[in-house]
């Protein structure tokens, strides 16, 4: 058992507070991302379930046991760092084998637990290698090794991946995945890369400013995402957000938005439940719609929107299209072909994936 | 909840600065107090032995009627003055000739920097042998046909501090030009294609792109050689013992003989924080900017 | 042949002349001196007074080297420099090995154990690397007549190391600042402690700043001159004062190739460091321009 539940965990420099009561807890063998970007608090949160950092307040479990003042090497974790934390001077053995030898393991375990490691990650023939020899892919398998010795209770990695290079990085990932599939251990992986996070997890934390704005399973972010924030970080393009006034005909409830030059369109259809549709009924709104809910009203089907295309990035599989809406610049993704720049393009959106959000407080409203 | 570390936590909480701590007294009472110490002898009538009676600024009034304490503030200055600009503009020469992707820059390099391994002593030593007039240089050109050149500088009283800047100017240029160099090495080499693509010659791109970019490499050469010039002291020692006559005195020379010399040790000290003084008015805000600067880019 | 090509490639000729002439004349001043010393070192006194001053002697004689190393005076004792040039090294070696210590270990706590006002003592101790020392001279002769280490080796060890520390501690912190926090981090989760940390992680990395440490202090301490003179007197005296004392003989007629042997062997031990390991002297030599 290796649950992790971080209680209402405060941390503050002086005045300046980096995490205001955060609380997560994850179960037995999930693969917890904290994502966000840099500055919003994910580092520290990671580093003070590792014991590098104090907590200020609040309380950290690890398989039910409060770890606050227990020194890092008694947590039973193991963490993988960004820059790998190699130590430079020792090869790759002395480098696996160091936390091992401080605990007093005995030579001939120790070389078991190497070898196991070397094979599990491919790098027998690099044990007698110094750091400065690897590349930057070796690297990291090197301090995965490391991590995985232990045997911890918890896995902790902080944004392995960003010293990859794009190749390397995907190649990578489906690696820690394979790795976790395998020993099931619980890891808690800190990144800012939302594809990272939708790959890997089992569960997303998105933080911002020491606050966890979501927590839940990946698909459940992406589909739903709490707030305006939320929505726009995950996703790449990030979601559509046009501003539009909620219109209620009987039970049937519309987001309306204007297109330049052409007057209003009607998205029919959103679902929302009745109650907010009457809370909300006439009043402005932010329509959320991601890229790839847009498609080409083909044959009979009546277009939800015709608008003027002013950009068209091809990426291969898909054409991105880039047109205006209520003032919002709005990102299509298309089957490739389909529109051209300076022409109108008619527009269906998939009705169902439409979230909708409070004009003011930019939550999501269901 | 603190409460719950254990003995072993609160050691290794407090090890670090019990282990800095040494150094911490060591400091502070090797620099701070005895500053404070030497300030405290400063105000009083110390002269052979400590007092620690209170005189008020009297030693320092002493100080500045005494002619030779003028003499040494002046040569002082000129000093400074010549020694900077001489050692920054050959330094800086060198470093942009050296710049040039010249060959055998490794052996160039150590020939213009080996004086700084040199004790200044050796440097007084082997200067005053060149310098004097009977056997060296001005012999030299004599012998070479040239029978009306005069080099006497070290011999006589106005010229002989010109050879105490010689001198140093020789020992430091090194210095001078391993800095610029590396701030010539620090810029980068697509600012010099870009402006030769703009049709700018090479000496037009050092004079108005390159130098005014080494900036902060000035800054320090000018802290530091400033530093060396105020505690100069070996090298005036060795080289013309402060003489002839007095005629280049320095504070530091000046502070030496008064204090352990002439038994004036209260105007040896006042002399003494006068040169802390100087030093400090350049190095404290040099340091402050330093440190302010580096927090700011981490 | 085109005139312009023709033009630009003789300004180019021209301009790589002029950069080769200017170095070459420089360097030539800048050896000067050494090579004075030493070809004066090697010729006999009569050879010298007959006006040779940058020839090559008519014949080698290590007559003056012999004298500078055994038999010159200094003071009353005639027995050159030898037994100054052991102080020195009596000196050199303890101060540096412990100024060198002192700065790792400072190093690596105000780099990886940062505490609140670790960088307030880190801005005091930056400054001694710049403290005049007549501002601290007389207080520290009072000391050391109390410790009864006055005009002793030991007590000019303990000088050298308190105001080496500075140094040390700046070439070390600036060192240690580059290696990645994480690896502490990452030894801390493998249970390894402050000192464990220090001899196995932070050491081992740190070899080319330790060579520049040793080096810039071995040369500050060897050339040392002021605490020298003012600390000792006669037999314990470093080399570079009783080099001093042999120059400033006044009495008969000048041993110039004596003084030049002298001055040698007194920079013998510091060129040789400069010569076999210039590149980490100059590491030493710019750190105290870089920012910290």
């Amino acid at each position: 058992m290796s649950t992790l539940e971080i209680d209402r965990v405060r941390k503050s420099y002086g005045i300046h507070e980096v995490l205001k009561e955060v609380s997560i807890s994850i179960g037995t063998g999930d693969f917890l991302v904290l994502l966000g970007p840099s500055g919003c608090g994910k580092s520290t949160l990671l580093n003070m379930i590792a014991g590098l950092d104090s907590i200020t307040g609040g309380e950290i479990r690890i398989a039910g046991k409060v770890v606050n003042d227990l020194s890092p090497k008694d947590r039973d974790i193991a963490m993988v760092f960004q820059s790998y934390a190699l130590y430079p001077t020792m090869t790759v053995r002395q480098n696996i084998e160091f936390g091992m030898k401080i605990r007093g393991i005995t030579p001939p375990e120790r070389d078991k637990a190497v070898r196991t490691a070397a094979d599990l990650l491919q790098m027998s023939h690099l044990l007698d290698r110094k750091p400065s020899q690897l590349s930057g892919g070796q690297r990291q398998r090197v301090a995965m090794g490391r991590a995985i010795v232990r045997q911890p209770k918890l896995f902790l990695f902080d944004e392995p991946l960003s010293n990859l290079d794009a190749k390397l990085r995907v190649d990578m990932r489906t690696e820690i995945k394979r790795l976790h599939a395998r020993l099931g251990t619980t890891i808690v992986y800190v990144t800012h890369d939302q594809i990272e996070a939708m790959t890997l997890a089992t569960r997303v934390a998105v933080m911002k400013d020491g606050v966890v704005q979501q927590l839940d399973e990946p698909q459940v972010v992406y589909d739903r995402p709490a707030n305006v924030y939320v929505a726009k970080f995950v996703g790449s393009p990030s979601m559509n957000i046009i501003p539009g006034v909620l219109e209620v005909q009987g039970t049937v409830v519309s987001a309306v938005v204007d297109i330049a030059k052409r007057g209003s369109a009607r998205i029919s259809g959103v679902a929302v439940s009745p109650e907010t549709a009457r809370k909300y009924a006439g009043k402005r709104v932010l329509v959320g719609i991601r890229p790839e809910n847009f498609s080409i009203a083909a044959g009979d089907i009546r277009p939800t929107l015709t608008v003027d295309v002013d950009v068209v990035e091809p990426t291969g599989p898909d054409t991105l299209v880039v047109f205006h809406c209520s003032g919002a610049e709005v990102t299509a993704r298309l089957p490739p072909k389909q529109a051209s720049a300076g022409r109108e393009a008619a527009l269906c959106v998939d009705t169902s994936k439409v979230v909708i959000f409070d004009a003011d407080t930019e939550n999501r409203i269901d | 909840m603190r409460s719950t570390l254990s003995m072993r936590d609160r050691l290794t909480h407090w090890l670090p600065r019990l282990v800095l701590s040494p150094s911490l007294v060591a400091v502070f009472i090797g620099v701070y107090l005895f500053i404070a110490w030497t300030g405290w002898i400063s105000l009083s009538s110390s002269k052979m032995v400590p007092k620690y009676d209170f005189v008020g600024l009297e030693q320092y009034i002493r100080l500045w009627a005494t002619p030779r304490w003028e003499t040494a503030v002046v040569n002082l200055f000129l000093f400074t003055v010549l020694f900077l600009a001489i050692t920054i503009a050959i330094g800086l020469l060198i470093a942009i000739l050296l710049d040039q992707r010249v060959r055998a820059e490794g052996f160039l390099r150590a020939v213009y920097l080996y004086p700084m391994a040199l004790s200044f002593i050796v440097t007084g030593t082997a200067w005053k042998w060149i310098l004097n007039p009977d056997l060296g240089v001005e012999k030299v050109v004599n012998d070479l046909g040239w029978s009306g050149f005069v080099f006497d500088w070290i011999t006589r009283p106005d010229t002989a501090i010109y050879c105490v800047v010689i001198a140093a100017v020789w020992q430091s240029t090194g210095f001078a030009m391993a800095i610029f160099l590396a701030g010539l090495r620090g810029i980068d080499t697509s600012i010099i294609k870009a402006a030769q693509i703009e049709g700018a010659g090479l000496p037009r791109i050092y004079m108005s792109i390159i130098v005014p970019m080494l900036r902060p490499a000035f800054l320090s050469v000018i802290v530091l050689l400033s530093y060396i010039s105020i505690k100069s002291f070996d090298l005036v020692l060795a080289l013309t013992n402060a003489g002839p006559g007095n005629a280049t005195e320095m504070p530091s020379t000046f502070m030496f003989s008064a204090t352990f010399r002439r038994n004036q040790m209260g105007v040896g000290a006042a002399s003494a924080m006068m040169m802390l003084m100087t030093v400090a008015a350049i190095i404290v805000p040099y340091l402050y900017s330093e440190l302010r600067e580096s927090r700011n880019e981490h | 042949m085109n005139t312009e090509a023709n033009s630009a490639r003789r300004s180019h000729l021209l301009g790589r002349l002029f950069i080769y002439g200017s170095l070459l004349a420089l360097a030539a001043f800048y050896l000067m001196p050494l090579w004075v010393m030493i070809v004066t070192s090697l010729k006999s006194l009569d050879e010298i007074y007959a006006g040779s001053f940058v020839g090559l002697p008519k014949a080698i004689t290590f007559e003056a080297w012999e004298k500078a190393w055994g038999q010159a005076c200094i003071g009353t004792a005639c027995d050159g420099l030898r037994p100054y040039f052991i102080n020195s090294l009596l000196m050199v070696i303890p101060a540096v090995i412990l100024s060198t210590g002192i700065g790792a270990i400072n190093g690596y706590i105000l780099t990886k154990w940062r505490f609140p006002g670790s960088n307030f003592f880190f801005g005091m101790l930056l400054f001694g690397c710049f403290l005049p020392f007549q501002a601290v001279i007389l207080p520290m002769a009072q000391l050391l007549g109390s410790l009864r280490l006055s005009g002793t080796i030991p007590g000019l060890v303990l000088v050298h190391t308190v105001y080496g520390i500075s140094f040390t501690t700046l070439f070390f912190r600036n060192y240690f600042i580059t290696i990645p926090d994480e690896l502490t981090r990452a030894a801390q989760i493998d249970g390894a402690g402050f000192f464990r940390i220090f001899f196995s992680v932070m050491l081992p990395a740190a070899l080319p700043i330790i060579v520049v440490s040793c080096i810039w202090q071995f040369t500050q301490i060897w050339n040392d001159f002021l605490f020298g003179v003012s600390f000792t007197a006669g037999q314990s005296s470093p080399i570079t004062v009783a080099l001093n004392n042999i120059v400033n003989v006044t009495m008969g007629r000048k041993q110039y190739n004596v003084d030049m042997a002298a001055a040698m062997i007194a920079a013998i031990p510091t060129l040789v460091v400069y010569i076999v390991a210039g590149r980490y002297f100059v590491r030493g030599l710019t750190a105290g321009a870089v920012k910290g």
